[in-house]
């Protein structure tokens, strides 16, 4: 199973965080420093896995921004290469072309997608499309609840007038 | 939330949260989900209050409300949460939408990994799972059957023999698939089902020889047919292997997966070597002769550049490692170990002495690969592995002459490495006469010529390099102590070497230094005896004791003989165990009985007692200063037959006299009350033979005066003296000069202690002080310390006197008595 995933920068700033597994504020804090410390001064020509604590660290580089996912040690670390890029692919479709800035400003949606790809640890679906489908049917429902609270407040704005 | 990925405290939030998901809106609640997921986790006692709204929302009519909390309850449930939850999970397995049973199926192997019990509830509605169509659902469905078989037995029995061949089938399916455009992933129709699938076959083939059996083909199958030109082919062919490896024998199929990890291993992508030496690793246990045939390869990635690739290989190597091909493999590596990087160096060591002394076929190739490891890394190798080193040298009694002229040789070459130094100095110590006339010359040598000075000076070299530490230091004294009776002609020259370190900051060297010194001036007739060779270490005992056990026989021969006859250390066998045990001691001042102490003198660290056998047999008087030798603090000569006790209850003594060698002065302290008839101090007993107590006391006045007080007009100067055998008592003269160049009359000096003191002030000789130093007035005073030896003397003073008929008072403190009175 995936114990956290981890989206840092090059420059060491975390992007976002996900645990799957308990680790206090602290641990949190701690792994963060001590993996992007060993991930962001490997070399480029290197293996994607890093063994730590017990732990295999699996991570993939896309531009400026580092994926990481902590498995057990016989978990299938190839696997979850494949599921970074779907995920990263994922991303791409739905923010088209998705930068470094996409994450950033829209970090919630960067979540709600990996929400829809990932449940305690496991993946949960393996076809883009669908969960492209999912994240736009929650997207619109979020959307028409907003336009219907401003169309309440519009009548009630009209209606005090 | 965002405030909390920058890692701020953001406890305000959590409240919100919970108000979130309970507000009616979806906007609402998923914002609330998601700062939920964020900032809790399962340990937190306000994750409690969410149940109920969780409760509600898993019946909610819509379905992503419902998809929201059960992802939710996925990722942060704790056991109490799971077991309130788990009925509305398992109906929800049974909805209607695919999204939101895939989501219910994760949601359950969260469940049944927090509250195992739960697990047979599940068994039913997972089996049916496995009969989905929709690739989500079947997905989850197999990963929950997945941890099923990990927490329950019994699911394990009901899934092999209902879903197998169901299971079987489907994967067939899947890789005869035609092209499906939404679950492709470079070629490859959706790679995870695939190593799901595998991964649960593995689950059911394991010990079952029926399943394994029933998935041979498809499994053959997948192996030919996978393209491993791409990653997510590749993940599928391990897989695949791993599953192969796992189930039940079947010789074909296991050569088709050795054959494809050495194409892994052969392929240039990083990522794929590394699971291609994982996957050997686990490999080696059910067929290491199929693994051994890659031996040459897995060598190779020793040496790659990537630290995670070589660390596996590395651990690959050492299981690999056997009797047969223990010398070329070693070879490699020790081969290796002189390009390889700092960092790397600390593993391939250890793992190189572990593999040498595991599998050495003959004592010589031992000896000369752990040579050629310590010259070449030797400030990697651990503590026991050089002390395992000299055990095995000592027991090589027909290669000392070998083993002692090879460090030289090596010592040459790499003197920076310490242990390699610590083992080339014991050895020329021991041996070193067989160093100078190359006995027991074998064939395989060039021969070297190796004059006694030549000798001395590596010992030389090695106490003056200033890399070395303390342990090799005196490692290197007792070296030259034992050469020096080794080369009676070098005898002069390492008296001076060692002469050189008496005034050596370090206590233990400094100890050492001047107790050898005594022994080559003073001592010539025991000295070959007291530096004879050692005796042969117990290979046995070395590695009881290393395995953390005590031995219960210590071979203490050597010790033993030496002590009885003094009838001193008869019931010490514990602390004599201490000078064979190999640990560093450097500590005398911390160990508290005679015993230990004995070890620091005659051997440090390693080297236990030379003096041996020869002792015993010895004129009386070379017993007698040999006695001195063991006993110095403890109570004189005369008292040392008496029992263990009495060298405990001086123990205290001991180390006081420790401390107090430091400062070197001869002085006479005495033992509190617990040893009164021992009172008499012990004064260097290296220097005097058995000096008669009286002398001791007459050196006993000569404390250091100090100046106690010292203004404009007067200064008062404190002369010392203890009273023979009451050491509490200071005699204090006190001198006053009068310093100004009037007449000081009426004069009083007035003392004041603190409760521990007593003081006694007997009548000044006058009441008035002449000017400018023309006279001086003196007082006795006696102190009392009844904290003798913990509480240094202290005293406050007044002196009062009448200038051209006015009154002066002066005050002062005085507080830096000499540390020498607090014996």
């Amino acid at each position: 199973m995936i114990h956290f995933v981890l989206l840092i920068s090059r420059q060491g700033k975390v992007r976002l965080t996900k645990w799957y597994s308990p680790y206090s504020q602290k641990e949190r804090a701690k792994v963060i420093r001590e993996l992007s410390g060993v991930i962001l001064t490997r070399g480029p020509k290197l293996c994607n896995f890093v063994d730590w604590r017990g732990f295999k660290v699996v991570y993939k580089r896309y531009a400026s921004l580092y994926f990481c996912m902590c498995i057990d040690q016989d978990d299938n670390e190839l696997e979850i290469l494949e599921i970074i890029h779907h995920y990263v692919e994922i991303l791409d479709r739905y923010f088209g072309s998705v930068c470094e800035l996409d994450l950033i400003f829209n970090f919630h949606k960067a979540y709600y997608i990996l929400d829809e790809l990932l449940i305690a640890g496991e993946l949960q679906e393996s076809s883009k499309k669908t969960v492209a489908r999912l994240i736009a049917a929650q997207d619109s429902l979020v959307e028409t609840a907003k336009e219907q609270a401003n169309s309440i407040s519009n009548i009630i704005a009209q209606a005090t007038k | 939330m965002f405030i909390h990925m920058l890692g701020y405290p953001t406890h305000f939030g959590q409240m919100e949260c919970l108000k979130l998901i309970a507000s009616a809106g979806f906007p609402e609640k998923r914002i609330g989900y998601l700062g939920l997921m964020l900032l809790l986790d399962e340990r937190q006692e306000v994750l409690m209050l969410v149940t109920n709204s969780l409760k509600q929302d898993l019946n909610h009519s819509n379905q992503y409300i419902v998809g929201l909390a059960l992802c939710a309850l996925g990722n942060i449930c704790s056991a109490e949460m799971a077991r309130d939850l788990a009925p509305e999970v398992e109906r929800l397995l049974q909805f209607r939408d695919p999204n939101i049973r895939k989501k219910a199926a994760l949601c359950s192997i969260r469940i049944i990994k927090k509250v195992p019990d739960l697990a047979e509830n599940f068994i039913n509605s997972a089996a049916a799972l496995l009969k989905e169509k929709h690739h989500g659902v079947l997905i989850t469905g197999v990963q929950l059957c997945t941890d099923l078989c990990k927490v329950s037995s019994e699911a394990l029995d009901y899934l092999r023999k209902k879903c197998t061949e169901g299971l079987v089938k489907t994967l067939r399916d899947i890789v005869n698939s035609a092209y499906a455009p939404e679950y492709d992933v470079a070629g490859i129709t959706d790679p995870f089902l695939h190593i799901r699938l595998l991964k649960l076959l593995r689950m059911l083939g394991q010990g079952d020889a029926d399943a394994s059996d029933c998935m041979n083909d498809i499994l053959a199958q997948v192996a030919t047919k996978t393209e491993s030109n791409k990653n997510a082919g590749n993940a599928i062919l391990y897989e695949c292997v791993e599953t192969i490896m796992s189930i039940e024998d079947n010789g074909g199929l296991r050569v088709l997966a050795i054959n494809i990890l050495g194409r892994f291993l052969s392929n240039r992508d990083n990522n794929i070597r590394y699971v291609a030496l994982n996957m050997l690793m686990k490999a080696i246990t059910v067929d290491a002769q199929a693994v051994q045939r890659h031996r040459a390869t897995i060598l190779e990635r020793v040496k790659d550049s990537d630290a995670s690739i070589r660390k596996r290989a590395l651990e690959l190597v050492y299981l690999l490692v056997n009797e047969n091909n223990v010398k070329p493999l070693t070879k490699e590596l020790i081969e290796y170990l002189e390009v390889s990087d700092q960092e790397f160096k600390g593993d391939l060591t250890a793992k190189i002495c572990s593999i040498v002394e595991k599998f050495s076929p003959e004592k010589i190739w031992y000896i000369d690969q752990m040579l050629k490891v310590l010259s070449e890394a030797g400030n990697f190798v651990k503590d026991e592995v050089w002390h395992a080193l000299i055990v095995v040298i000592s027991n090589a009694s027909d290669l000392h002459g070998y083993t002692v002229r090879a460090l030289y040789r090596a010592f040459q070459t790499s003197a920076e490495q310490e242990t390699l130094v610590r083992v080339a100095v014991w050895c020329v110590g021991e041996y070193g006469d067989l160093l100078v006339n190359n006995v027991g010359m074998l064939d395989v040598e060039d021969p070297i010529t190796v004059t006694e000075s030549d000798a001395v000076d590596i010992v030389e070299v090695a106490i003056k390099c200033h890399t070395s530490d303390l342990t090799t230091k005196a490692m290197a004294f007792i070296a030259l102590l034992k050469l020096s009776s080794r080369f009676p002609s070098c005898s002069e020259r390492i008296r001076n070497i060692i002469v050189q370190h008496k005034g050596s900051l370090v206590l233990e060297l400094q100890q050492r230094s001047i107790e050898f010194n005594s022994i080559l001036e003073k001592h010539q007739n025991i000295r070959s005896a007291l530096v004879e060779r050692m005796p042969v270490l117990d290979e046995a005992t070395f590695s009881g004791r290393r395995a953390g056990s005590v031995p219960a026989a210590v071979s203490t021969s050597s010790g033993a003989s030496l002590n009885r006859p003094n009838g001193v250390f008869k019931p010490a066998a514990a602390p004599i165990a201490d000078l064979l045990d190999l640990s560093s001691d450097d500590a005398p001042t911390a160990s508290p009985p005679g015993g230990d102490f004995l070890q620091d003198l005659l051997g440090v660290d390693l080297l236990p007692t030379p003096a041996p056998s020869g002792a015993s047999q010895t004129a009386k008087a070379g017993t007698d200063v040999l006695l001195d030798l063991l006993s110095i603090g403890t109570p004189p000569p005369a008292q040392s037959s008496s029992s263990m006790s009495d060298i405990l209850s001086s123990s205290h003594d001991n180390k006081m006299l420790l401390t107090n060698l430091d400062g070197l002065m001869p002085h006479s302290l005495s033992t509190p009350a617990a040893s009164p008839a021992t009172a008499a101090p012990v004064l260097d007993l290296l220097d005097g033979f058995a000096p008669s107590p009286k002398k001791k006391e007459e050196n006993g006045t000569a404390y250091p005066s100090m100046v106690a007080y010292e203004s404009s007009s007067l200064k008062i100067t404190f002369n010392f003296s203890k009273s023979s055998g009451n050491p509490q008592t200071t005699l204090i003269q006190a001198t006053f000069t009068n310093l100004s160049p009037n007449v000081y009359t009426d004069f009083l000096f007035q003392a004041a202690v603190p409760k521990f003191l007593q003081l006694h002030l007997d009548p000044a000789s006058s009441n008035s002080l002449p000017e400018s130093g023309n006279g001086s007035i003196t007082q006795s005073l006696g102190v009392t310390n009844s904290q003798h030896g913990k509480k240094s003397l202290i005293m406050r003073i007044r002196i009062a006197y009448k200038l051209n008929g006015k009154d002066v008072l002066e005050e002062g403190q005085i507080s830096n008595f000499p540390r020498e009175l607090l014996g």
